[in-house]
């Protein structure tokens, strides 16, 4: 048994322009359940990419990068910086006294800048009223899915350095 | 008594099947923005699973394809 039609005695041409309109339908409908079936060929490739990409992975190498000195701000202060390369903006937050986060500054929906919003202690995307914490960078609400990118941080000497991110997919 | 026409042998079979292959692939097309998404969220995990269902749907479809093939081929040649 054959995985597909039956060897047709009838040239291919005859098979696939048939001159009776009543055949035509069948034609019109396979042919169209091909595209279909190739469509789902490509969707199932694209997932095969995603696969191949998360199985053969490379963690990325940070620069360490200067951010800021202690005490350069107040509790409550804010600075941006980009970090890991000039097209990546990023905000710094100084949370307590010896407290500091800093995350990328787009917004993981569309991209737009986001602010901190002291009042309300979270950090917001003024676009589509996203609005993220502070504390981890999570979602608290808004359409944005996912968190924040978090920018790992190490404090020698007086001086925070950036040495990381946190959550980027690379 | 079969009262369906010749010519309009298999055709609803036909349909029914494109209508399933349709379903299929719009599932196909959300599982495929969730992996990604999940992808880029850095929940790498999510990738095996997407791949193996985004496999079975895309086998389902092509057996729902041979079946339209063969109905088409069998209704056609006689």
């Amino acid at each position: 048994m054959s995985w597909f039609r039956k060897p047709s005695s009838t040239p291919l041409w005859q098979d696939e322009f048939p001159v009776f309109t009543a055949d035509e339908r069948y034609v019109n409908r396979r042919q169209f359940t091909k595209f279909l079936t190739l469509t789902s060929l490509a969707m199932f490739a694209g997932n095969l990419w995603i696969l191949a990409r998360s199985l053969f992975h490379r963690s990325p190498s940070y620069p360490r990068q200067p951010v800021a000195a202690a005490g350069e701000m107040e509790v409550g202060g804010v600075k941006m910086f980009a970090y890991p390369t000039a097209q990546d903006p990023c905000i710094l937050v100084r949370t307590g006294s010896d407290s500091y986060v800093a995350y990328s500054q787009k917004c993981t929906h569309l991209s737009c800048a986001v602010y901190y919003e002291k009042d309300q202690n979270r950090l917001e995307c003024p676009c589509h009223q996203g609005f993220f914490s502070v504390a981890d960078g999570s979602v608290l609400q808004g359409p944005p899915q996912r968190a924040l990118p978090r920018v790992a941080l190490e404090m020698k000497g007086g001086q925070l350095t950036a040495v990381g991110m946190d959550g980027e997919s690379a | 008594m079969n009262t369906n026409p010749p010519q309009n042998r298999g055709v609803t079979a036909i349909d029914g099947a494109m209508v399933l292959i349709v379903i299929l692939l719009i599932v196909q097309i959300w599982l495929l923005s969730a992996t990604l998404e999940s992808y880029l969220a850095g929940h790498r995990e999510a990738a095996v699973p997407g791949a193996i269902i985004s496999a079975i749907l895309f086998a389902a479809c092509l057996g729902l394809y041979r079946f339209v093939d063969r109905i088409d081929s069998d209704i056609r040649q006689g």
